[in-house]
């Protein structure tokens, strides 16, 4: 493949995901600076490896790449969000800082349910998640792709994409549960 | 199912992201489990407010150029020597890659000719889109549904937002055709008048465009692109209207 051929193909792969990928990078960096830094670094990256593009949407594709580059970032420079990583299997619901949440009932639905359309609360609970939680809510709820793509973005299995987006919402509603009126931070 | 197990998949079950034999004994389990019931509808309810309420941040008109910038041009081509004498057949095969070239370029230049084209075609797929039955293929109001109803329809994700709020309600989604190729069509009804917004990715070129304004048969078009984009609007409504149509959009982006 000749160099412009290539930069048209790409151009034609991986622009219409530019927001996709700056949206990911943006929520795992979560600042706008490094945020752009990355997707610059992945979508170079996405260029060399090109000709190992096989298949019909360049948005999982991309988004692979645009995740590991993000991890890279975090690795030297954040290196303490990645040290929290832990096993799914080992450690079960300790994380939700609660017991009551593991597999039982989660507080009152009713007024978790009026406080969910508070749009900084859902950024500030999502934010203050795990990176590993998320990036599958993200790419879930956020970017609305599959369990499947997202299990290729991450490079995990389809059955850690569910239990992790489990956890993860488990977490976010431990953290609107706090912040209600009421709650321990409650506003 | 005992509670412990469908409280574990519930999830999953919110995401319609459940197959076979779980789904439908979740289903039979919730019917008769009001407390695993309340617990679903807080999950739907959470799940609904991160897509909803979440911010999607956009890339930067400063981003699209740094990364166009750092990449090889696609308008820097050469076209391969040959060898010396008539080789029909390279002949051919070079006449073919100028006749692309020579086609990227007038995509990318946006040549009035290639721009005239798309616009009649824009006018034709609107005309036919307000026959009975041919509007959209998906019908609703809801951008996280007629979002990804577009999944393996097209090689891209087309911004899908309902501006309801603003006057353009959205009515649904179409695969179209345009340029070529399929496009997404999303149709908003403007008062009384149907709008057509044909989206698709722009030609080998992240360049935004400004809008530009065309008239035929009594429609009206406005073409722009933006993101990686390119946007054609089509109605019988005022221009103003599908400028603010436009404005509406970018402020939502």
């Amino acid at each position: 493949m000749t160099d412009p051929t290539k930069s048209r193909q790409f151009r034609e792969i991986a622009l219409p995901h530019l927001d996709a990928a700056y949206n990911l990078a943006r929520w795992l960096t979560r600042n706008d600076h490094d945020a752009e830094d990355v997707v610059q670094e992945a979508f170079l990256r996405a260029f060399r490896s090109l000709d190992g593009f096989r298949g019909a949407s360049g948005r999982p594709w991309l988004l692979a790449i645009v995740r590991n580059a993000c991890y890279d970032w975090l690795r030297q420079n954040r290196r303490g969000e990645l040290d929290v990583a832990y096993d799914d299997d080992l450690h079960g619901d300790v994380r939700t800082g609660t017991t009551t949440l593991g597999a039982g009932p989660i507080g009152d639905p009713e007024s978790l349910l009026a406080r969910t359309d508070d749009r900084r609360l859902i950024n500030e609970a999502l934010e203050k998640l795990p990176v590993e939680f998320r990036e599958v809510v993200v790419l879930r709820d956020v970017e609305d792709l599959s369990y499947k793509e997202i299990a290729a973005v991450a490079a995990i299995p389809i059955g850690t994409v569910m239990s992790r987006l489990s956890r993860g919402r488990k977490m976010m509603l431990t953290h609107l549960a706090r912040r209600m009126p009421g709650g321990p931070d409650g506003m | 199912m005992e509670c412990r197990e469908a409280l574990e998949l519930l999830p999953a079950h919110a995401d319609r992201e459940l197959g076979g034999r779980e789904a439908i004994e979740i289903v039979r389990h919730l019917e008769g489990c009001a407390g695993c019931r309340a617990q679903h509808e807080v999950y739907a309810a959470l799940r609904l407010a991160v897509r909803e309420h979440a911010t999607y941040f956009r890339a930067s008109d400063r981003l699209a150029n740094r990364i166009g910038a750092v990449l090889p041009s696609p308008r820097d081509v050469r076209v391969p020597r040959t060898r010396r004498g008539w080789n029909w057949l390279s002949v051919g095969g070079t006449l073919a890659s100028v006749v692309a070239v020579a086609w990227s370029v007038a995509l990318i230049l946006a040549l009035p000719s290639a721009e005239d084209r798309v616009a009649d075609e824009v006018v034709s797929g609107h005309i036919r889109s307000l026959l009975p039955n041919h509007t959209v293929d998906v019908a609703s109001s809801d951008q996280h549904t007629v979002k990804p109803w577009f999944n393996g329809k097209v090689d891209f994700s087309p911004p899908v937002v309902d501006l309801t709020m603003e006057g353009f309600p959205l009515l649904g989604g179409r695969l179209d055709y345009l340029d070529h190729r399929p496009v997404a069509a999303l149709v908003y009804r403007h008062r009384q008048h149907m709008i057509n917004l044909f989206v698709s990715p722009t030609a080998g070129s992240a360049q935004d465009a400004p809008p530009k304004s065309l008239s035929r048969q009594g429609y009206h078009v406005l073409h722009w692109a933006r993101g990686g984009m390119a946007f054609w609007a089509v109605s019988d409504v005022d221009p103003a209207e599908l400028a603010k149509l436009r404005e509406t959009l970018l402020s939502k982006g």
